[in-house]
């Protein structure tokens, strides 16, 4: 027996980029956040070619998660051919050789910024969300030891006080994305910056939520069948945006999450922000037997 | 014809408070040597002494911010038992939020300077668990407007008040809860003259109001000798004298009290 | 009669530690005190007569000697009961009138002299109906009654002061030169509203500048001048 039969031949490059200790790493947290659903767990953030803040935190995860057989799905603001999504997304294929998808449904493993797919994700499934700021209580207390105690004793009052004070100041809650949710009733977390029309989406869902901030080096988990509450107040129910009559100047399809398109007149068009899910009903139209997921909303109601 | 007998308690009611021989060193400075203060329901009580003194930071402890290094403390509530130096920050945040009000003479202390000011009044209310905006929106007005606070200004924020305004937040949000005793580290000093006159009448409106016990925090002897009834001297960390405000403005017998009631102008 | 007030060898001096000297006010006092009596102390300038109301009220502590009190709860020691017992005494049952006034800021005139009243239990309208009659009786201006007594003359916030002091009826009154300075219509008021008190019960202990105004009123006199025989003896009874 020799060193050289007990150890690999050195190669090039690890599989799917991060050496293995990093992926150990990963996955250990990942199963922590996991096991406590909603709380922040601090890692190693390692350094991977694309600049911090651009969803190194997402692709960590995916890299770590990722195998030759894995269907991989990148969108970025619900599109899935933005250059970053494009990139990260070539990028995953290149050092795993996993195959690719654009179609929500057939996608094993899905990275997003700021969108969940519109299409109802299965048990099978892993959605992978690329968080910017993962604390929910640093515009409310500063002092991130403070804040850490905070999460320790549930003591997330000021986070109604930051809903309080824009009431007070716009007359409603003008929280658009990162709209603090309630995890399993225990721990607070900002869901990134995913809409308010996507944080119903998480409640109860099937599919495993895993939400990574590369900058901030967090990681925390939304595990399937996991209650997800926004926080509101008991007089004040949650609104999601009212998109329900807006139709998509493309596809023709209506009561989806929309974009807003100006127009030099002052007025707006939209189009439906999950882009591949207007395509997928645009080649429908056309006569493709493309096959439409159920949507987690219909005509603009989430539909229990 | 004589009567001779030892004199008997009247007030049979127990102290809200009690701190019992509390020390606190920080290195080697004895912030706080052995001092024990009783205070009853519905009195005022008003420790004096120069800064350093340790006053402040009996008041800390008081509001369970600091920890002696010995010592006890109780307040005599129906909910609330031992000695409260022994519970966990959990139960002392609870404890804190509902049952003691504090101001403190800076007002970044206890205010969010940039939220709006009934939103600080209301974050009380939040920590002690109510979510219903409407009632957060009105008792936060309530106790604005009993700590006699300018409702036009409901939601204008700490930052662009006078000092006297923010002092009147900080005191909405301290009795927002109705505490059962209510703590003032300063309240006035760093005031104009003027504001302050006004800021110590709606305490003294308060307190007769609603009688809630008081213990006030000063250097200044004409704020102890307006609000308080009672009066303890601190001194290096000692209570060196304590007694009814009057006797001892009009017969202190310690030294140290001597020298400082005949230094007031 | 019942004995309210009972002083034994009751000594106060005042030690003045930054010139370390005492200074002696009035030495081995001893007398009784009865319901409904009125004591008039007198004596030299300096002798000790306020010394004596203020250590009876224990806003001067005592360095000997005793003064038993029989309050409603029984019979206490004012110079050894806690602070808490004395409070609630000042409260209830021992009265201390001044010439001075202890005025609040932006506390109307009324609302002042309603005030024990009110602390003693007595609804709002029904004090401040009481208080209203006292304001009158003294002479205070109708229109001064909703004002702030800070912005009062002089002579107008002893009435105020006077009738906060004397709206309840106490067990044992203590009085500082009351009349100094007051005009007859309140002279008048308050001799005849202590002349009420005495024939209610109340023990009056006072210092007078001109005691004429009361002398109808004194029962016994004490002389705290220095070398004066023991008081309990001179009883230059007034009767």
């Amino acid at each position: 027996m020799s060193l050289k039969t007990l150890t690999r031949d050195w190669e090039p490059m690890s599989y799917g980029f991060l050496d293995a200790s990093a992926k150990r790493e990963l996955r250990r947290k990942m199963l922590k956040a996991v096991a406590v659903p909603g709380c922040q767990m601090p890692y190693a953030s390692r350094e991977v070619p694309m600049a911090r803040g651009w969803g190194t935190g997402g692709l960590q995860v995916s890299l770590t998660l990722i195998n030759p057989k894995t269907c991989v799905k990148v969108i970025d603001q619900g599109a899935d051919d933005s250059v970053n999504a494009a990139s990260i997304r070539s990028f995953l294929a290149k050092v795993s050789g996993a195959p690719t998808t654009l179609d929500t449904l057939k996608a094993d493993l899905i990275q997003s910024r700021h969108r969940i797919p519109e299409e109802v994700l299965r048990e099978d499934q892993v959605l992978v969300l690329q968080v910017p700021n993962p604390e929910p209580l640093r515009s409310v207390q500063p002092n991130m030891s403070i804040a850490r105690q905070m999460h320790a004793d549930a003591d997330y009052g000021r986070m109604w006080l930051q809903l309080y004070e824009q009431i007070v100041r716009s007359g409603r809650i003008m929280q658009g994305a990162s709209y603090p949710s309630m995890v399993n009733g225990r721990h607070v977390m900002t869901p990134s910056p995913i809409p308010r029309w996507d944080v119903p989406k998480l409640n109860m869902a099937k599919h495993l939520t895993i939400l990574s901030a590369g900058r901030e080096k967090r990681i925390f988990a939304v595990p399937p069948f996991t209650r997800v509450e926004p926080l509101v107040f008991d007089d004040v129910p949650y609104k999601v945006e009212d998109h329900a009559n807006l139709t998509c100047y493309r596809s023709g399809v209506r009561g989806l999450f929309m974009n807003e398109i100006p127009q030099e007149d002052g007025s707006s068009t939209h189009e439906v922000s999950d882009s591949e899910y207007g395509v997928k009903v645009i080649r429908r139209a056309d006569g493709d037997d493309t096959v439409l997921g159920k949507t987690w909303y219909e005509n603009g109601e989430m539909s229990s | 014809m004589t009567i001779t007998l030892d004199a008997p308690r009247i007030v049979t009611a127990h102290p809200l408070m009690t701190l019992k021989n509390v020390s606190k060193s920080y290195g080697d400075v004895r912030a706080v040597r052995d001092a024990s203060v009783e205070v009853f329901p519905g009195e005022v009580m008003g420790i004096v002494g120069e800064s350093g003194s340790g006053k402040s930071t009996l008041l800390r402890m008081m509001n369970l911010e600091d920890t002696p290094d010995t010592g006890s403390y109780t307040l005599d509530l129906p909910d609330v038992q031992g000695n409260l130096f022994e519970l966990d920050r959990f139960a002392r945040r609870m404890l804190c939020a509902t049952k003691i009000g504090i101001v403190y003479q800076n007002p970044h202390l206890g205010l969010l300077m940039n939220h709006s000011s009934s939103g600080n009044v209301a974050e009380r209310l939040l920590v002690a668990g109510e979510r219903r905006f409407s009632v957060l929106r009105d008792k936060a007005q309530i106790a604005l407007e009993a700590s006699e606070f300018p409702l036009e200004r409901l939601d204008a924020p700490p930052i662009e008040l006078s000092g006297g305004m923010q002092q009147r937040v900080q005191l909405a949000k301290a009795i927002a809860l109705e505490p059962a005793l209510l703590l003032l580290d300063e309240p006035t000093t760093g005031l104009d003259v003027s504001v302050q006159a006004l800021v110590l009448d709606t305490l003294k409106r308060l307190q007769q109001d609603r009688q809630i016990t008081m213990v006030i925090v000063s250097h200044d002897l004409g704020v102890i000798r307006t609000m308080a009834d009672r009066v303890i001297v601190m001194r290096r960390g000692e209570i060196v004298e304590s007694g009814l405000a009057d006797q001892i403005f009009q017969d202190p017998q310690h030294p140290y009290t001597q020298q400082l009631v005949h230094a007031k102008l | 009669m019942t004995l309210v007030l009972d002083v034994q060898s009751l000594t106060k001096g005042f030690t003045m530690h930054h010139l370390n000297t005492q200074m002696a006010a009035f030495n081995d006092i001893s007398f009784g005190l009865h319901s409904g009596e009125f004591l008039l102390l007198k004596g030299t300038n300096g002798a000790g007569k306020s010394t004596l109301l203020r250590t009876l009220y224990r806003s001067y502590l005592a360095q000997s000697g005793a003064a038993l009190f029989q309050s409603s709860h029984g019979v206490i020691d004012l110079m050894r009961a806690a602070d808490v017992d004395i409070t609630h005494l000042r409260r209830s049952e021992i009265g201390f009138v001044t010439q001075f006034l202890v005025a609040r800021p932006r506390v109307s005139a009324q609302a002042l002299v309603a005030e024990p009243l009110r602390q003693a239990g007595h609804s709002a309208d029904a004090a401040l109906d009481e208080a209203r009659r006292w304001l009158s009786a003294f002479g205070v201006k109708e229109e001064l009654w909703r004002a702030y007594p800070t912005t009062f003359s002089g002579g107008e916030q002893q009435k105020v002061n006077l009738a906060r002091a004397l709206i309840l009826p106490q067990k044992l009154l203590l009085l500082d030169e009351p009349t100094a300075s007051l005009d007859v219509q309140a002279r008048t008021a308050l001799v005849a509203r202590l002349a009420e008190l005495k024939s209610q019960g109340t023990a009056m202990i006072g210092v007078f500048h001109h005691p004429d105004d009361v002398s109808h009123l004194i029962d016994r006199v004490i002389d705290l001048t220095p070398n004066t025989s023991n008081p309990e003896d001179r009883e230059d009874v007034a009767y």
